[in-house]
């Protein structure tokens, strides 16, 4: 397949966040002049940046325990040194310690978890949003159905052949067929997905990733409403090269996308040079737990219509819901809109709705032939392991199992949820109103202080090494405003989450104390 | 609009070139001994489907590892959550002494330096994102994978730059080659990152030699580059000299503590060697704390699934069988090589003098109407049409003399193997009938008509919409 871009896209060197810095303060100092504004500005920033550095130190997991016996280390400088010419440019800036609370808090628990048991002071996670409330009826499943021969090709004798030798890269068809199923199910049964429309990835995660590498060219760029997962700056950026251009929801809209904030955001970016390709969004949203109306995903596709750009769809929590509100897929409102099909890409996978984040089982599921014609090239990068999905295909074809399942599994994220909003809210504690998701997104905005990214770090970091609590603070969900944490509660069970409470109580007196 | 990235829209994912075509022809008309006896049959897919039967047994008497249970205790909740980008531990562990086995223990590994990746083919390019930046080179000595061309160098925008080896001294590296195509690169004002070599080398199947490794290594002390050496099929070595890794040589020649340590790094994978490519089981060993860091996190993009690692890690901590394995599958390899070599040799073909991998590097030059690529080509096409056997020409695996094929004998049944050479004899037999009672005057024309075709017929499949394809 050849096909011409009918223009050239301005291509841009990936900046690196020093010029980023470097380039508007210039403008400032130069604008006002100033002696004053000239020192003011860089102390205050080395002031903040050292700070923030002593704090992360502090956080910062020791470094792992280095090799066996047969392997001497370098003396330390000499790798440093050979660095720049040692590896490449991408691999430098991802080598140096993950800086962003998420991945820091993720990697405290992995050190010090709770155990009931065993570790009963250890961290308690809500920082991985993770669904461990229904694993039980999976394992009831496998124990009626996982005979020894799951790995045989439906028949009685064992026969490695049908998982052993090379399957299509973008997944086996009973799989595509049974996901397609799954996903009609799952989304609201108005909708019907098309099996050969489904591109099966070793989770979403490079899902994401080759969907930035099809859409995007180096220095192009997305736009995502705020706050938003973390994990997207790694998953659409690290090698591709694109970027992430934020449009800030605000607490008073309950967070909602507004289309004006969306068009300011292309505007200012075309000013600016950049090319955007297209809209990120996350349905349910993550970190907020909302859900797009039918009417502002119609606005969407108008907007992408009248800007000739793509929307990305990540749907990955869409069986996740626990509140009123009803799920719409982007699926759903392309039916009645044939031609601008072409534009909408959906992400889904068994991580969260099936709680399999293990088995690394992703979709792309796209309108576009061409995007899944280039999209299932990529997928040898990134295949689901065949066994995985003869055992995916068996699980999800049973119909029956899987109604079962998302009814029982939507009616006890609800019932965590409640507990936990409830239990906040007796500490006075509100979080953003939201439907769906496996977390709420919790407003703590008047325990810190100072009310800004700084107060928030702090309280965090309060959270997660006095209180023993791991949650993600806003700021790196790029939320704009300073105090909003996301708490995932369906890696609790029910018994854990008056503890969970106890423990933010001891904070909140705290700050309260000193506030 | 519906505008594609240049990537997704251009054609450096080598997709169409003839060794991918090939297969597309064979996907249209698989030969089956009961339902299609007259089909193509597929030489050019490098599988070990010989020791399924010791993998079957291993997992009927293992039930439990194929069950989510350690100790007859389920662990399927630990492993259904279990997405660490460190992977399985007991499989890391699993994995580097496996791979030490197979060195015959002369080499030892540490599991904190692997990284798993899913397949071969994400280790590669993950190692390239780790190495090289956009535009910058590695050589790689032809011929070589063709696959290379689109792991190595479609998303990593990396560039490949051959180190032309020839069969004057049977297609071994040598300094001058080396050093030739370091001065290419300069000409071509790309930046040289590194080298990359299979070992064994695919398309060859000859298991480098100390002395290649030793020139390797010296090369890249003096240029202050790297080496990434594929040893994705050291478990097939069945002959003399045997396998000697490049983990070997370096440690030997006490390279130990000086800079070159950190620059070598290993490609694996359970693909050829376990027969196992559907699991997608890949790693990248090295000795270098940054590499190892960066490509554990970009694993994210390529997990392996957790179900496999700990079926896997079960059965490689099962030193008796791997032990067994490892050996049974060498002589069932060799034993195969040897069914196709005398196939070949009945009907004057010879081919390289190999002792590894799961292929034959075969010189079919003197059935060329002329020495030429074109010839080649032609060449192919017959013997995939007319003849019923897909193999792979040189020229897609980057041979700088035309005639070569590589031709695959681990993924057949022997009655399908036997067949095939048997074909094999019959066109070379209908060739040189044909030889003799054709005229002069008539030879040039037919190869000018045949020219004609066969650049409609590449003109047809490189623009085919690869729709149809699995």
């Amino acid at each position: 397949m050849t096909r011409n871009p009918d223009s050239e896209p301005e291509t841009r060197k990936p900046t690196r966040t020093g010029m980023r810095l470097i380039v508007p303060l210039q403008g400032i100092v130069q604008g006002r002049g100033g002696l004053l504004l000239g020192s003011l500005i860089p102390c205050a920033l080395v002031y903040f940046f050292q700070v923030y550095l002593k704090r992360d130190r502090s956080s910062n997991p020791p470094s792992p325990s280095t090799s066996a016996v047969n392997l001497p280390g370098l003396p330390r400088s000499s790798s440093r040194a050979n660095l720049r010419v040692h590896v490449s440019a991408r691999a430098s800036s991802i080598a140096k310690p993950n800086d962003s609370p998420y991945y820091i808090g993720l990697d405290r628990v992995r050190e010090d978890p709770y155990d009931e048991m065993n570790n009963p002071n250890g961290i308690l996670q809500l920082g991985l949003s993770e669904n461990r409330l229904t694993l039980d009826l999976i394992e009831e499943w496998l124990s009626k159905n996982l005979s020894g021969s799951m790995l045989a090709e439906g028949g009685d004798d064992l026969n490695i052949r049908g998982i052993a030798t090379y399957q299509p890269s973008d997944g086996l068809m009973e799989l595509k067929v049974a996901m397609a199923g799954f996903m009609t199910e799952v989304m609201g049964s108005t909708v019907s997905f098309n099996p050969s429309s489904v591109v099966l990835t070793s989770g979403a995660t490079p899902a994401l990733e080759i969907l930035s590498f099809c859409l995007a060219d180096q220095g192009n760029a997305f736009l995502v409403p705020t706050p938003y997962y973390p994990g997207f700056d790694r998953d659409m950026r690290w090698r591709t090269g694109v970027e992430l251009i934020p449009v800030h929801c605000r607490s008073c809209d309950d967070f909602t996308l507004s289309i004006k904030a969306l068009d300011q955001a292309f505007n200012q970016a075309r000013k600016r040079g950049q090319k955007v390709r297209g809209v990120l969004i996350s349905n349910p949203s993550n970190p907020v737990g909302n859900l797009l109306s039918r009417d502002m995903l119609y606005d969407l596709l108008d907007f992408a219509r009248e800007r000739n750009i793509h929307i990305i769809s990540d749907e990955i929590f869409a069986g996740s819901t626990h509140g009123n509100e009803e799920f719409v897929s982007m699926a759903e409102i392309l039916d009645s809109e044939d031609s601008d099909r072409d534009r909408v890409h959906i992400i889904y996978g068994l991580s969260k709705d099936f709680s399999l984040p293990g088995f690394r089982v992703g979709v792309i599921y796209s309108f576009n032939e061409n995007v899944l014609a280039a999209s299932r090239k990529l997928t040898r990068f990134a295949s689901v392991s065949t066994p995985t999905q003869r055992l995916v295909v068996s699980m999800l074809s049973d119909t029956q199992f899987t109604r079962e399942y998302m009814k029982t599994n939507r009616e006890r994220i609800k019932t965590m949820h409640d507990l936990f909003v409830e239990g906040l809210r007796e500490l006075g504690i509100e979080s953003a109103k939201s439907s769906a998701g496996l977390y709420c997104f919790v407003d703590m905005s008047r325990l810190i202080s100072p009310y800004n990214e700084k107060g928030e770090l702090e309280l965090w970091d309060k959270l997660l090494n006095i209180s023993k609590i791991n949650v993600t603070p806003g700021s790196a969900c790029h939320c704009i405003e300073p105090g909003w944490f996301r708490c995932c509660y369906t890696t609790l069970n029910e018994k854990e989450i008056p503890l969970v409470i106890k423990r933010i109580r001891k904070v909140v007196e705290t700050c309260k104390r000193s506030g | 609009m519906k505008l594609l990235s240049r990537k997704a829209s251009c054609n450096s994912h080598g997709q169409d070139s003839s060794y991918f075509a090939g297969w597309q022809e064979y996907e249209k008309n698989p030969y089956d001994e009961v339902k299609n006896p007259q089909g193509i049959i597929q030489m050019g897919l490098a599988e070990n489907q010989l020791s399924f039967d010791l993998l079957e047994s291993w997992l009927a008497q293992n039930p439990d590892a194929a069950g989510f249970k350690r100790n007859g205790e389920s662990i399927f909740r630990e492993l259904a959550l279990f997405q660490d980008y460190h992977g399985l531990p007991a499989f890391k562990n699993a994995m580097v002494e496996f791979m030490a086995e197979i060195r015959g223990n002369k080499v030892s590994f540490d599991s904190n330096n692997l990284v798993l990746t899913a397949g071969a083919t994400s280790a590669n390019e993950t190692l390239m994102f780790c190495l090289a930046n956009s535009g910058e080179a590695f050589l790689l000595p032809t011929p070589y994978y063709p696959g290379f061309d689109r792991d190595l160098k479609w998303r990593t925008e990396a560039e490949i730059v051959p180190i032309q080896c020839s069969s004057s001294n049977g297609f071994r590296i040598t300094k001058s080659a080396l050093e030739e195509a370091y001065q290419q690169a300069q000409n071509r004002n790309l930046k040289v990152k590194g080298v990359l070599v299979t070992n064994p080398s695919n398309p060859l199947g000859i298991s480098l030699s100390r002395h290649e490794l030793n020139l390797l290594l010296s090369f890249i002390a003096a240029k202050g580059i790297h080496l990434i050496s594929d040893e994705i099929y050291s478990g097939t070595v069945f002959n003399s000299p045997g396998f000697v890794s490049i983990m070997e040589v370096l440690m030997n020649k006490n390279y130990v503590n000086s800079p070159v340590w950190n620059r070598v790094h290993i490609v694996y994978s359970l693909s050829k060697d376990l027969g196992l490519p559907g699991f997608r089981v890949g790693a990248i060993y090295s000795n270098d704390k940054k590499v190892v860091e960066t490509a554990t996190k970009m694993s994210s993009f390529g997990l392996i699934s957790s179900q496999t690692q700990y079926l896997l890690s079960e059965m490689l901590s099962d030193k008796k069988f791997t032990k067994n394995y490892v050996s049974e599958n060498r002589k069932r390899v060799k034993q195969r090589h040897a069914m196709l070599i005398r196939g070949l040799k009945n009907a004057g073909i010879p081919c390289l003098e190999s002792n590894a991998g799961l292929f034959c590097w075969v010189d079919m030059s003197h059935l060329l109407s002329s020495k030429t690529f074109e010839a080649e080509m032609e060449l192919w096409k017959k013997i995939v049409y007319q003849v019923g056997l897909n193999i792979s020409p040189g020229s897609s695996c980057h041979c700088i003399e035309p005639g070569w094929f590589r031709m695959c004998f681990a993924n057949m049944s022997e009655q399908t193997l036997n067949l095939a050479m048997q074909r094999i004899k019959s066109f070379v037999n209908s060739i040189s009938e044909s030889n003799m009672n054709i005229s002069p005057n008539q030879q040039y024309s037919n190869k000018s008509s045949r020219r004609k075709s066969f650049s409609k017929w590449v003109f047809r499949l490189s623009f085919h919409d690869r729709e149809t394809e699995r």
